[in-house]
């Protein structure tokens, strides 16, 4: 089973938008492979015929479609690092 | 210090009620009783004497006008900074939330304080609520008020160190693997986890959402009966709270554990418990039995991999959860100046402490092509198993028992540099979440002058059976009165 490796975590961190510095990559590296480590328990176990548990609420969880106010925008930009004309502000997405 | 410190929930309520004492006194002396011990414990990250104080006295203007006194009325609250209050700042103990203030309420603060509650202040925890120590708090240190040198526990450490201390008779924490009851259990306080679905999640930021409930933390058993069947209840904003009805568990409190079946799964629990949480664990155990209980052996033979699915599970949905921190919507940005992706990535890197960090990644590892399948997808059979051992230990039993965590309180720094020693500390408490069913701790002796917690786990949605047995236990010891030295 996998071992982690500086490559992973590297790889790991850029699915996750996550710019680590090389020490990190070092140190979590260690960390993760340690953790997965011990992960492996579950892997001894026979789970062929056993359903994933793929949630934990106890009953139906579908609403209605109706439509109701949302939060005021104006209040909500106001959280926004950087906004403009109603709309939050981002860096250039394309050269 | 003024004896209203020490007053149960039920009891402020009371006076209150009967004009003995007004909201805003009580208000007061819990505010004094911070400004005094705040700076020896570090419970709290913000706290908001004026609000509180002008909700207090708009409460005994009301009292005052002869209208009736609301089931919490001037009851102080303090309330775990990953829960939001409307204009109030919400940090979840985090960077990467700084300056961020919300545009709700959640719906468990606005229910206690619809019924009279005084909300505090927030208090510290552990980033994004993922620790064990609250020592992962990008802000502060929270120190054990049984002994300053050790940790009150997390990731609800600043709620547990508030309620041991004397500063709020309540506080509200959150509990994805044991975040409420571990530091109950650490600081001498109950703590309970309600059923997965009890209590309206709207309002509180999300860590792993299959997991996390918010509850109560207080001194006594009746107080979190209390407070509980006002929390608890149906939300039409939050899809997986559960559409039953709440009862008054007030009623039912006192109805004894006569013939209630107590389980034990020794075989869980044989490995790696201090010696002294073990003889206080036997002698609740015996508490138990007297007050009526019947003692058997249950089995729970996948409890053992609880952690390693846990830790699979929790990350993958924090992954998730936490992706949407990106320096766009709130919280500060880093790197604007260059690329989208560059933001992002300087963003989270600066903002996310690195237990965050470490579990986003290890979250991401586990979701991503190629170990799905090994990993969550296991995780998600393996808890399966978890859930059906409870269910077959539930056909011969009516609570399971355990000590709430292997050891009492450990030291600062004592787990920091090993994240899985850390996470081992939560072998006990994981697997109620897992299994979604409600468990309480509550205080049952020392070790080594330290506080141990004892841990009952029910059926889903019988918190009722954790009240009756908890209360009749409270009813047969002293150990809820104990207060730490320096704080009586």
């Amino acid at each position: 089973m996998a071992q982690a490796t500086v490559e992973i975590v590297e790889q790991v961190a850029r699915l996750a938008r996550l710019s680590l510095t090389q020490d990190e990559k070092e140190l979590f590296t260690r960390q993760l492979d340690r953790i997965l480590e011990y992960a492996q328990s579950i892997q001894t176990l026979d789970v062929t015929s056993v359903p994933p548990m793929i949630h934990a609420a106890a009953g139906g969880i579908l609403r209605e479609d109706e439509d109701a106010p949302g939060l005021d925008r104006a209040t909500v930009l106001e959280a926004a690092p950087d906004a403009l004309d109603g709309l939050f502000r981002v860096p250039k997405v394309l050269d | 210090m003024s004896s209203l410190n020490h007053l149960t929930a039920v009891e402020i309520r009371r006076r209150v009620a009967a004009r003995e004492v007004s909201a805003e006194e009580v208000t007061r002396a819990h505010l004094d009783r911070i400004t005094q011990h705040e700076p020896e414990i570090g419970a709290f990250l913000c706290t908001l004497p004026a609000r509180a104080l002008a909700q207090a006295r708009d409460l005994d203007a009301a009292l005052a006008r002869g209208d009736a006194a609301p089931r919490l009325a001037g009851v102080p609250v303090a309330v775990k900074d990953v829960l939001d209050l409307e204009g109030v700042a919400t940090t979840c103990g985090s960077r990467i939330l700084a300056g961020y203030r919300p545009p709700f309420t959640a719906t468990a603060v606005r229910r206690l304080e619809a019924a009279g509650a005084i909300i505090l202040g927030k208090t510290n925890l552990d980033e994004f609520a993922m620790g064990s120590s609250t020592e992962n708090s990008a802000y502060q240190l929270t120190r054990n008020p049984w002994d300053p040198m050790r940790v009150p526990g997390g990731s609800s450490g600043g709620s547990a160190a508030a309620v041991a201390a004397g500063m709020a008779p309540i506080s509200l924490g959150t509990d994805t693997g044991g975040s409420i009851r571990q530091p109950a259990a650490f600081c001498g306080v109950a703590g309970l986890k309600p059923t997965y679905g009890r209590v309206s999640r709207y309002g509180l930021v999300a860590f792993a959402s299959s997991l996390d409930q918010i509850g109560p933390l207080a001194r006594t058993v009746e107080d979190v009966a209390l407070v509980s069947s006002i929390l608890c209840g149906w939300d039409p904003r939050d899809a997986t709270s559960a559409k039953l009805a709440v009862p008054d568990w007030m009623i039912s409190l006192g109805d004894g554990v006569e013939g209630l079946r107590v389980g034990v799964p020794w075989g869980f629990l044989e490995r790696g418990v201090d010696a002294g949480v073990l003889t206080a664990f036997r002698e609740a155990l015996s508490a138990l039995e007297g007050a009526g209980a019947r003692l058997i052996e249950v089995a729970l033979p996948h409890a053992s991999h609880a952690i390693a699915t846990y830790y699979i599970l929790a990350t993958a949905e924090a992954s998730s959860n936490l992706a949407r921190y990106d320096g766009v919507r709130y919280g500060p940005r880093r790197g604007g100046g260059g690329s989208l992706d560059r933001m992002y990535g300087d963003t989270r890197d600066h903002g996310f402490g690195a237990e965050v960090k470490r579990r986003i990644l290890l979250g991401t590892f586990v979701l991503s092509a190629g170990y799905y399948d090994a990993y969550y997808l296991r995780a998600q059979k393996v808890r399966s198993l978890i859930r059906a051992d409870f269910d077959r230990a539930f056909e011969t039993c009516d609570l399971v028992a355990t000590p709430t965590t292997p050891t009492p309180a450990f030291r600062f720094g004592e787990k920091t540099s090993d994240p899985l020693q850390m996470y081992l500390a939560d072998i006990f408490t994981v697997p109620a979440n897992l299994a979604a069913i409600p468990g309480i701790s509550l205080p049952c002796g020392r070790a080594e002058g330290l506080p141990v917690g004892l841990q009952l786990l029910g059926r889903a949605f019988a918190e009722a059976t954790l009240f009756r047995a908890g209360h009749a236990f409270q009813q047969a010891t002293s150990h809820h009165q104990a207060t730490p030295p320096g704080f009586a």
